[in-house]
């Protein structure tokens, strides 16, 4: 039996040349091709090239395995893993997946244990993933059994790559990722520390849904920030981001990750040329309990909110007092499913805990503006799902403009830039 | 919070006379057939009406409560709060139309001490959108203390449980 613990490395193969003849990218940089959102070769290729390509990709948060023996179900893409903690306090990642007959034998969310045992064959995996034992392994009486040179290492679970940085996982199928902080760059590393600074977390909860789109529209919504403006009245009425607060738009030099970094101006926005322009400011609306959208200061930042999007598959927010960070799990070229993981810090007294508690109604499958998102994304799928064939325009802004307007697609156009290298496009 | 604080496991009938469980019963009953009928029928706005001023609604995935894990999908303490909730549905989100049924079942008043009477029921909320066929958005359990005054009822609290813990898309209306 060869080594079935490494993953195949589909990611360095040059994709079906044939194949991919059918595919013509627009020369237009405005344009997207709408095939991307909808093929099911071209979402095939995207776990290969890119998910178990050469990427870091976010699993999961250190506090959801606080203790020697907890794990938690999560994705590399689209495949099922587990990561657990182990009894030295070293975390692991393993393809939630037997070594014997391939089934997905953890299925439960989160958890604590010693061993994980498969219940086809009761085959029995450490929490490393290594094969520890395997019933009958000589048979009986003699008779049957595994092979003599049977090899337990070489029939462990499929291992991954595990980096943290201040509390936050990240892994990768591939043995020559580079270190996490040059896979961000030094401008994006200072935004990620300006959420997870290092500061031991609470966890408040998880939130998953599933979404009717192609994942790729949620890295799209997030570097958009035209529509955080427009689509969001519940931001804009209050203040938390409209067009004429301070914003920065700013990318990496590949392009892939991007941030969007905002200060709020005190107290509500006056109805100016700004809100003018938005047709869904309520100037009229007044919350019942304001409280809820009060800033605590809590850190240095000088940005009340930064939203960031981490290649390929994480969304960072924070936002006044809400820390959450959204995993993106791709579900075929229709289909996504986001894991909202919610926290705070483990000094949170019981006001600040309420506190993030009750702004947290801004987010997630049932948030004023979560809603507004979650709902669009369906609105665009079912356009490229039923419509008649049309690309996709990202016009606005230039590449060469200064990083302080949001009336911009810059930051969209970059991610396709980097998506076309990656996928060999 | 975990499940077991949200209601103790009771799994004797009510140590209420039968007179006072088929009273209570009904008007739980009848209660939630108005709730249901307003959120139905889409006003939102009569929605906090149902609640006292104290009021502290949740909706929360069974996961997070198994696990003691606080955070709700939506969350209101106060009446303040539940209005808030119900302006940014009607005049603030922006969402598909859409057609919601409630269905509550398995109505049972567990108890009663002074004016507080405690209840729970199974709730399935069924979603219609255009040019699509009816699908299942949530089932749950709701969780309820009511204050009762004379023959009318209104919730100190309800915390809705719901299985559907992989949200279809999102939950605009609170369940």
């Amino acid at each position: 039996m060869g080594n079935m613990t490494q993953f195949p490395d589909h990611s360095k193969e040059a994709p079906d040349a044939e194949r991919l003849k059918a595919y013509s990218w627009p020369d237009d940089p405005t344009l997207v091709p709408e095939w991307i959102y909808t093929d099911e070769y071209i979402a095939e290729l995207e776990q290969q090239r890119i998910f178990q390509g050469h990427t870091w990709n976010y699993c999961g948060l250190e506090v959801e395995v606080p203790e020697p023996g907890s794990y938690i179900r999560s994705y590399l893409g689209s495949m099922p893993i587990i990561v657990t903690r182990d009894e030295e306090g070293e975390i692991h990642a393993f393809e939630n997946r037997c070594a014997h007959r391939g089934a997905e034998f953890c299925k439960t969310y989160r958890g604590k244990t010693e061993t994980f045992i498969c219940p086809y064959h009761q085959w029995t995996y450490g929490l490393d993933g290594a094969l520890i034992s395997v019933p009958f392994r000589r048979g009986v009486k003699g008779k049957g059994g595994m092979p003599k040179d049977f090899d337990m290492e070489a029939n462990s679970l499929r291992r991954l790559n595990v980096t943290t940085r201040n509390g936050a996982i990240f892994v990768s199928s591939q043995d020559d990722m580079e270190p996490f902080e040059d896979y961000l760059g030094p401008m994006m590393v200072e935004q990620f520390d300006t959420v997870f600074d290092g500061r031991p977390l609470k966890l408040l909860g998880v939130h998953r849904n599933i979404l009717e789109g192609n994942w790729k529209l949620y890295q799209e919504n997030l570097k958009d920030t035209y529509h955080a403006t427009l689509l969001h009245t519940y931001l804009t009425t209050f203040g938390l981001f409209v067009a004429s607060n301070e914003t920065f738009v700013m990318t990496d030099d590949t392009g892939r990750h991007s941030t969007t970094c905002n200060r709020r101006p005190e107290g509500r926005p006056d109805a100016d040329e700004t809100t003018a322009e938005i047709g869904s400011f309520h100037s009229a609306m007044q919350l019942a309990d304001p409280s809820v959208l009060n800033y605590v200061k809590e850190s240095d930042s000088q940005w009340t909110s930064n939203a960031m999007t981490v290649w390929p598959n994480l969304v960072l927010i924070r936002q006044t007092n809400i820390f959450s960070a959204r995993q993106i799990v791709p579900m075929g070229p229709n289909k996504f499913m986001l894991i909202w993981c919610s926290f705070g810090y483990a000094d949170d007294d019981p006001e600040m805990l309420e506190h993030r508690l009750k702004q947290n109604n801004i987010f997630g499958p049932g948030g004023f503006i979560g809603i507004d998102d979650n709902e669009v994304i369906k609105f665009v799928a079912d356009g490229a799902q039923r419509g008649a064939g049309r690309d996709g325009v990202i016009p606005l802004g230039r590449d060469d403009e200064p990083s302080d307007t949001v009336i911009t697609d810059r930051a969209l156009r970059g991610m396709y830039s980097w998506y076309r290298k990656e996928m060999g496009l | 919070m975990n499940v077991d604080e949200i209601e103790p496991q009771i799994a004797e009938p009510a140590t209420l006379s039968l007179d006072d469980r088929r009273k209570l019963s009904f008007l739980v009953e009848e209660f939630n057939c108005l709730y249901a009928e307003a959120l139905d029928e889409g006003r939102i706005a009569d929605w906090p009406g149902f609640f006292t001023e104290d009021a502290v609604y949740k909706l929360l995935a069974r996961d997070n409560a198994e696990a003691g894990l606080p955070l709700s999908l939506m969350y209101c303490a106060g009446k303040g709060m539940l209005k808030d909730r119900a302006y940014a549905i009607e005049y603030t989100e922006m969402f598909a139309p859409r057609y919601t049924k409630h269905q509550i079942s398995n109505t049972r008043v567990l108890g009663r001490e002074g004016d507080i009477v405690t209840a729970r029921s199974n709730y399935s909320i069924f979603e219609t959108l255009v040019d699509e066929p009816t699908e299942i958005l949530q089932v749950g359990t709701y969780h309820d203390r009511f204050v009762i005054e004379g023959d009318r009822l209104l919730l100190k609290e309800r915390c809705a449980l719901y299985d559907t813990v992989c949200v279809p898309i999102c939950v605009v209306f609170p369940p």
